[in-house]
C-alpha cells in the first residue's frame, strides 16, 4: 500500500543532502512550531486556572470541559476583534511591532534540544547559548517601536522602561551563564545537558549563578514582579495600551514563548535537560538512546515536566509579589545582580582553574 | 527643571500626562493632570467633578427620610456610616439624640464596625492591586462577601444599604444574625493575618511603600486631613473616642497610631482599625444579648420637621470625619441648606503636596493610600 503512494517515490529521489540539510529540518521545525504554539496557547489557560487556584476563584471554566478550549476560545474572539489603528500612529512601525517579538521567540526553539539527540533537537549549532542569547535580546525592539509607534503617552513610557529595562537585565543574565559556560567548556546546549549528567547539575556549584539567572529572566521576560513596560495600574497596558485583537494576541503570544525559551534555557544549563541524572547515575542521555524512540519520548516528558515547573513558577511570583518600582528595578540589576554575577564569574573561574591545573 | 528648545521654544524637558478619568487606578473617576520630568512629578493637578451628581441641592427638596438613600450614594462603599452620619445630624437638630433606644444604638455601632471593615477591605484591595499586588485583591473580596452578606440578611441590600432611620432602626437583628457576625468575627483575624502575610514584611511592599507621600503631623492638620492619613502622623484624633457617639462610650477598643506618616503606616493603622472593629463588633454581640428586645425608635411624629437653627455633626466614618452642616427654616419638612463634609474630599487636598517628586509609579500608592471615593469627593 504504503510502496505504491507515488509521493514516498517521489521524496526517495530527493538527493540525500538536501533531505538532511533542508527538509527533514524544516519538518521538524514545523512540528516544532506547531507544538510550541500548542503549549504557549494552552498556557494562557494554565496561568488563569493557576492563578485563579492560587487567588480563591475559579478561573475560566465555562467554554468546554472544565474550560480546557478557552485557549480555543481566545484566539478566535481576538482575531474576530476590530483592528484599531490610533490616529497619528506610525502605521508601518505599529504593524510591524507586534510581529517583532514574536519571530526571534520562535526561532530559539531551532536549537534548543528538548529530548535526547539525535530525535528531538531541529538543529545542532555549536554557539548555541550565544545564538539563543542573541536572539532573545531581539525581542525588546517589537516593544519599543509599539510603545513609540503608538502615538500615547503611557505606550511611550511602556516602551521607555522596557528598552532601560532589557538592556539592564541582559547584563547579568549572559554574565549568570557564564559560570556554567567555564565549568562545561562548551557552547553547545547539548554538550551542557551531557556534562550535567556524568557530573552534577550545574544549579549545585552554581548557585549564585542560577538566582541570578532567575531573576533576570522574570525581567527579561517582563513578568511580575518585573512587569513595568505594562504595569496594568500604573501605565495602562504600558506598550499595548493601544493595540487590540490579533496584535495584541501577538504581543502575548510573544511573551509567552519567550517566558518558554528561558525555562527551557534553565533548565537545560542548570537542571540537567532532558535526564534525571547526576555522576552517570539515573536516567542518562546513554540509557535513554538505547531505547530508541522510547527514550526520546521519556527525555522529552522530563524535559517538559521541568520547563512546567518553571512556567509555574513565573505564575506564582505573579500571585505573590507587588510590582518594583523603576528606579528601584535598576538598582537591583545594576547595584546587585552585575556585581554579584561579576564575582561569582571569578570564584568560579579560580576554583575550575585550581580543580584543573592545566588548564581546561 | 524647565528647559526651554531655542529653535522651537518649545518645552521639551517635561510632559504633561493626563491620567484619568478613565484610568485603572484611579479607583473611579479621579483625573490628575501630571508634568512629569521623565517618570518624576513635579506637579499633580486633581480635576474632580467627574461623578456630580447635585447631592446636596437635591437634599434641598426632599423631606429629611427621603435624604436617607441619597447619603448611600456619596461614600458608596460605606453606605452605613454616611446614613449614620445624616440621621444623627437630624436626630441631633431635633433633640433626640439622647431618645434614641439602647439596642438601635448597638445595631447602628455594629453596622457602622462592619462598614468600617468592608470599607477597609475594599481600600486594601484596591491599594494592593495598584502596586501589582493581585492576590489580596482576591482574598480581601472574600471577607467583604461575608460583611455584605450579613448587611443583605439585615436589611436587604449589600452596598447602597439605606438601613437607618431618623429615630432609630428600622428593623430588629435576629438571634442567627448575631450567631454569624460571631463566626465571622471569629474567622477575620485569621484572614487578617493573611492579607498581612503577603504584604507586611514583603521587601517589594515595603521598599513600594515605606517613605512614600509622608506627611507631617502638623501638614496633615493644616490640611485638615482626618482619619486613617491623620492617624498614621501620630496625632490621635478619633471621633468615637473624642466625641463618642451612640454607644461608642462604653466600647473598650485601641486607636492604633502610626509614627512616621507615611504610605507604609496608613497601610498599617487600617489593618489594625480592622482588628480593633472586631474587637468592638464582640463587645457590641454581648451588649445586644443583654439588652431586651423593644422599641428600636425614638417616640417622633411622622412627619419631621426639625426647628428652625444650624447644626454640624459629625462621625468617624472609614476614611475620616464624616460631616453633616444642616440649617432649616422651621417651617418646612427639607433643610434649607445640607453641606457634607466628606472626608475624601477633604484628604485629596493633600495629593498634589504628597506627590511632588515622586515617580508615576508611586501616584497609585497615594491615591490609593488616600483612601478616596470618587462618588463622596464629587457628590
Amino acid at each position: 500500500m504504503l510502496n505504491s503512494m507515488p509521493v514516498l517515490s517521489l521524496i526517495a529521489q530527493i538527493p540525500e543532502p538536501v533531505m538532511r540539510w533542508f527538509v527533514w529540518p524544516t519538518i521538524k521545525f514545523v512540528i516544532a512550531f506547531v507544538i510550541v504554539q500548542a503549549i504557549v496557547a494552552s498556557f494562557t489557560l494554565v496561568e488563569r486556572r493557576v492563578l485563579a487556584f492560587m487567588q480563591a476563584r475559579l478561573g475560566p471554566n465555562r467554554v468546554g470541559p472544565y474550560g480546557l478550549l478557552q485557549f480555543v476560545a481566545d484566539p478566535i474572539k481576538l482575531m474576530l476583534k476590530e483592528d484599531i489603528v490610533p490616529a497619528g500612529a506610525q502605521k508601518f512601525a505599529y504593524f510591524i511591532a507586534p510581529m517583532l517579538p514574536l519571530i526571534p521567540a520562535f526561532m530559539v526553539f531551532a536549537i534548543i534540544p528538548v529530548g535526547p539527540p539525535p530525535y528531538f533537537e531541529i538543529t545542532s549549532v555549536n554557539i548555541g547559548v550565544l545564538l539563543v542569547l542573541a536572539l532573545t535580546s531581539t525581542g525588546v525592539y517589537g516593544l519599543i517601536l509599539g510603545g513609540w509607534a503608538s502615538n500615547n503617552k503611557f505606550s511611550l513610557m511602556g516602551g521607555l522602561r522596557s528598552a532601560a529595562q532589557m538592556v539592564s537585565y541582559e547584563v547579568p543574565f549572559g554574565l549568570s551563564i557564564i559560570g556554567v559556560l567555564m565549568i562545561v567548556g562548551s557552547l553547545e546546549l547539548k554538550d551542557i545537558v551531557i556534562y550535567q549528567e556524568r557530573h552534577i547539575w550545574n544549579v549545585i556549584p552554581q548557585i549564585i549563578g542560577f538566582f541570578i539567572f532567575l531573576v533576570a529572566m522574570v525581567a527579561e521576560n517582563n513578568r511580575a514582579p518585573f512587569d513595568l513596560p505594562e504595569a496594568e495600574t500604573e501605565l495602562v497596558a504600558g506598550f499595548h495600551t493601544e493595540y487590540s485583537g490579533m496584535k495584541f494576541a501577538l504581543f502575548f503570544l510573544a511573551e509567552y514563548a519567550a517566558m518558554l525559551v528561558n525555562s527551557c534555557l534553565a533548565v537545560i544549563l542548570f537542571f540537567g535537560g532532558w535526564t534525571i541524572a547526576m555522576g552517570e547515575m539515573g536516567l542518562t542521555t546513554p540509557l535513554l538512546q538505547s531505547w530508541g524512540a522510547w527514550g526520546a519520548l521519556i527525555g522529552g516528558i522530563v524535559f517538559f515536566t521541568k520547563v512546567m515547573m518553571f512556567m509555574v513558577f513565573y505564575i506564582w511570583l505573579r500571585g505573590t509579589f507587588p510590582r518594583f518600582r523603576f528606579d528601584q528595578l535598576m538598582d537591583l540589576g545594576w547595584k546587585w545582580m552585575i556585581p554579584l554575577a561579576l564575582a561569582n564569574i571569578l570564584v568560579t573561574g579560580v576554583v575550575v582553574l585550581l580543580l584543573n591545573p592545566g588548564g581546561a | 527643571m524647565t528647559t526651554i528648545d531655542n529653535e522651537t521654544m518649545l518645552n521639551v524637558r517635561t510632559m504633561e500626562i493626563n491620567f484619568g478619568p478613565q484610568h485603572p487606578s484611579t479607583h473611579g473617576v479621579l483625573r490628575v493632570i501630571l508634568r512629569v520630568d521623565g517618570e518624576r512629578i513635579i506637579e499633580a493637578k486633581p480635576v474632580i467633578g467627574y461623578l456630580h451628581r447635585g447631592t446636596e441641592k437635591l437634599f434641598e427638596n426632599m423631606n429629611f427620610p427621603q435624604c436617607v438613600p441619597h447619603t448611600d450614594r456619596m461614600d458608596y462603599v460605606a453606605a452605613a456610616t454616611n446614613n449614620l452620619g445624616f440621621v444623627e445630624t437630624i436626630e441631633k437638630m431635633m433633640g433626640l439624640r439622647d431618645q434614641i433606644p439602647r439596642r438601635a444604638q448597638i445595631i447602628r455601632v455594629m453596622l457602622s464596625e462592619l462598614q468600617r471593615i468592608s470599607s477597609h477591605l475594599l481600600w486594601l484591595a484596591t491599594h494592593a492591586i495598584d502596586l501589582g499586588a493581585m492576590t489580596p485583591f482576591f482574598y480581601t473580596f472574600r471577607e467583604r462577601e461575608e460583611v455584605l452578606d450579613l448587611f443583605e440578611d439585615y436589611c436587604g441590600a449589600r452596598l447602597t444599604l439605606n438601613c437607618m432611620k431618623i429615630g432609630g432602626q428600622p428593623y430588629d437583628v435576629t438571634p442567627e444574625w448575631l450567631e454569624q457576625l460571631g463566626a465571622f468575627c471569629d474567622k477575620f483575624p485569621k484572614a487578617c493575618d493573611q492579607y498581612e502575610s503577603l504584604l507586611t514584611t514583603n521587601r517589594i511592599w515595603r521598599r513600594r511603600t515605606v517613605g512614600i507621600g509622608v506627611l507631617s503631623a502638623e501638614e496633615a492638620i493644616d490640611w485638615g486631613i482626618t482619619g486613617p492619613p491623620l492617624r498614621a502622623c501620630g496625632v490621635n484624633w478619633d471621633l468615637r473616642k473624642v466625641r463618642p457617639y451612640e454607644i461608642y462610650g462604653e466600647l473598650d477598643f485601641e486607636v492604633p497610631l502610626g509614627a512616621n506618616g507615611d504610605t507604609y503606616d496608613r497601610y498599617l493603622v487600617r489593618m489594625e482599625e480592622m482588628r480593633q472593629s472586631i474587637l468592638i463588633l464582640r463587645q457590641c454581640i454581648e451588649k445586644i444579648r443583654e439588652t431586651p428586645e423593644g422599641d428600636l425608635k425614638a417616640r417622633i411624629s411622622r412627619v419631621i420637621r426639625p426647628p428652625e437653627g444650624e447644626v454640624y455633626h459629625s462621625i468617624e466614618a472609614p476614611k475620616g470625619e464624616l460631616g453633616y452642616y444642616v440649617v432649616c427654616d422651621g417651617k418646612s419638612q427639607s433643610g434649607y441648606r445640607i453641606h457634607v463634609r466628606p472626608p475624601s474630599f477633604i484628604n485629596l487636598q493633600a495629593l498634589p503636596m504628597m506627590a511632588k517628586g515622586h515617580l508615576v509609579s508611586d501616584l497609585v500608592a497615594l491615591i490609593g493610600t488616600i483612601d478616596i471615593v470618587l462618588g463622596e469627593v464629587d457628590r
